[in-house]
């Protein structure tokens, strides 16, 4: 076959020199190698102190999205549930009653809404599923826990902070987000 | 302090000074795990054990307080006693070298003069290596007494090597002591510190053979083929479990100290600093800083260890064999000839 490059070399089988043999010389050099990497730069990032910056497009934790006013937005149609490949979104849909408009957006919320975090496999299609905008993507992941039943994140977990009663934990979920 | 026609003096003198020693090299020996570890994750571009304390520096006490909480387990086909013996023997003979090594010049204390040096006996070298030797008999009863064939496969390795490396050992000392004509470690660092020249000078090939056999007596890599992590399982340590791996870990790293401090005495003029004339200062002020001058020359000796394990790969079987007794050997006896007709032509 024709190389592609013109990095190829034949393999030197040629008989070792003396000093070849006496290895005490490659070793030195070899020692030299290690040595001068006492003074490169480590690639660690120190996790907990220090945190890797994820990319704008980063696929992480669920949130479950409100409007201006605080309202739940999402209205349990189950299209995500539908879209998601590991089916790990369950959900159980309740009616709104009078005096509950302030609490949700449509006349149909979701009395449960539930992600199993170690079924899904993040791959976004709920979001794009959404039609309410209700579901998103953070730029985060499900920390450690101790538990199976700790990565079933329900709607406490999910939902944002209220932005007209909690306005100040909201902005700081985002400053921590973005 | 004579009572009995007996200077109890020397007695306290003498086990304050072992006190401080064994201690001494066992906090050494603890920190050099650490050592061991930084130094490693250095060479590979990576930060190393920075959790516990600061810098991590607490590493050592952490490890050595969940080695002592495991649990000690015993396999039930193991020789009981012998099982328990081994690291206990392996331990002492490591820590038994310590009591030549000539740690300083003399210091004077409440108008004693005192000998920084556990035993300043005439066939110091000579007992240094009766005790080396013993320290194979601690691998090889923990491998045979763990009833494991990988174990004793391992023991059966060590005892080789360790026969095989330290015939060149001390072929390349007899060249040494030709010249210093005393076998006493005191004697002999004296000559160097009186002397112009380190042994070194007079010994680069016997050096060079000595402390390629001295990582193989240590179980160094390139030579740490009885523990073998990758084809016996961490050979004879394997069934062993809490403090008792505890021991041979810890042997292992006083042993390295130890065979450190021999050479900086032995080659590298001991507790010498050069180009400082220890008459101008006060003589307890010179043993100081004679003492810390040996630290120094033994931390650079353990720095070289760990950078010569991080570097380069283990022997086979065969190389280790055949660098041994068909390279080593006749390389320490022709520094032996070569000596012997340079002090014949008086040179």
């Amino acid at each position: 076959m024709q190389p592609l490059t013109n990095k190829a070399q034949a393999v030197n089988r040629a008989p070792m020199t003396f000093w070849e043999r006496l290895y005490l010389i490659n070793i030195i050099k070899g020692m030299f190698i290690t040595f001068s990497h006492m003074f490169k730069k480590q690639p660690t990032t120190r996790y907990p102190e220090e945190k890797r910056a994820f990319s704008p497009v980063f696929r992480g934790l669920h949130v479950l999205n409100r409007d201006e006013e605080g309202r739940e937005r999402c209205t349990a149609c189950g299209l995500c549930a539908v879209a998601c490949p590991a089916e790990a979104i369950t959900m159980e849909a309740a009616e709104r009653q009078t005096g509950e408009e302030h609490l949700y957006r449509e006349e149909k919320y979701a009395a449960k809404y539930e992600i199993n975090m170690l079924r899904c496999i993040f791959c976004g299609l709920c979001e794009e599923a959404c039609p309410k905008d209700a579901i998103y993507l953070s730029e985060t992941f499900a920390p450690a826990n101790y538990t199976r039943k700790g990565f079933i994140y329900g709607k406490p977990d999910l939902l944002i902070p209220n932005p007209v009663t909690e306005a100040s934990d909201l902005a700081l979920a985002r400053g921590v987000e973005a | 302090m004579t009572i009995l026609a007996f200077d109890w003096g020397l007695v306290i003198e003498k086990l304050i000074l072992i006190a401080v020693v064994v201690f001494g090299s066992l906090g050494i020996a603890l920190y050099t795990t650490f050592g061991e570890r930084k130094v490693a994750a250095i060479l590979q571009d990576r930060p190393g054990p920075n959790r516990a304390g600061p810098f991590g520096l607490l590493q050592p006490l952490a490890d050595g307080i969940k080695l002592i909480m495991k649990e000690e387990i015993i396999p039930t086909a193991a020789n009981k006693w012998l099982f328990i013996l081994g690291p206990g023997l392996a331990m002492t003979a490591s820590l038994m070298t310590c009591a030549v090594i000539p740690w300083g010049s003399d210091i004077e204390l409440f108008g004693r003069k005192i000998a920084l040096q556990i035993a300043d006996i005439n066939i110091g070298i000579l007992y240094v290596f009766a005790v080396v030797s013993m320290g194979v008999y601690g691998i090889m009863i923990g491998g045979w007494a763990s009833n494991n064939k990988f174990s004793l496969m391992s023991s059966l390795r060590a005892a080789s090597q360790a026969i095989s490396y330290e015939l060149a050992m001390g072929l390349a000392l007899i060249a040494l002591l030709m010249t210093t004509e005393s076998l006493s470690l005191k004697t002999i660092v004296e000559q160097q510190v009186q002397g112009s020249w380190w042994n070194i000078v007079y010994q680069p090939l016997g050096f060079l053979l000595f402390f390629i056999a001295a990582l193989a007596e240590c179980n160094r890599t390139p030579f740490d083929l009885p523990e073998a992590e990758n084809e016996l399982n961490f050979g004879y340590h394997q069934e062993y479990s809490s403090m008792k791996l505890g021991f041979y870990l810890f042997a292992e790293y006083i042993n390295m100290i130890m065979s450190s401090a021999i050479m900086a005495s032995m080659y590298f003029g001991g507790y010498d600093l050069p180009f400082f004339d220890e008459s101008t200062v006060a003589p307890n002020i010179a043993a100081m800083i004679g003492v810390g001058t040996l630290l120094i020359k033994i931390v650079l000796f353990i720095f070289l260890f760990m950078w010569i394990r991080w570097t380069i790969p283990r022997f086979r079987y065969d190389q280790l064999m055949n660098l041994g007794w068909k390279t080593m050997i006749p390389l320490a006896l022709f520094n032996l000839l070569i000596t012997g007709a340079l002090i014949l032509a008086n040179l």
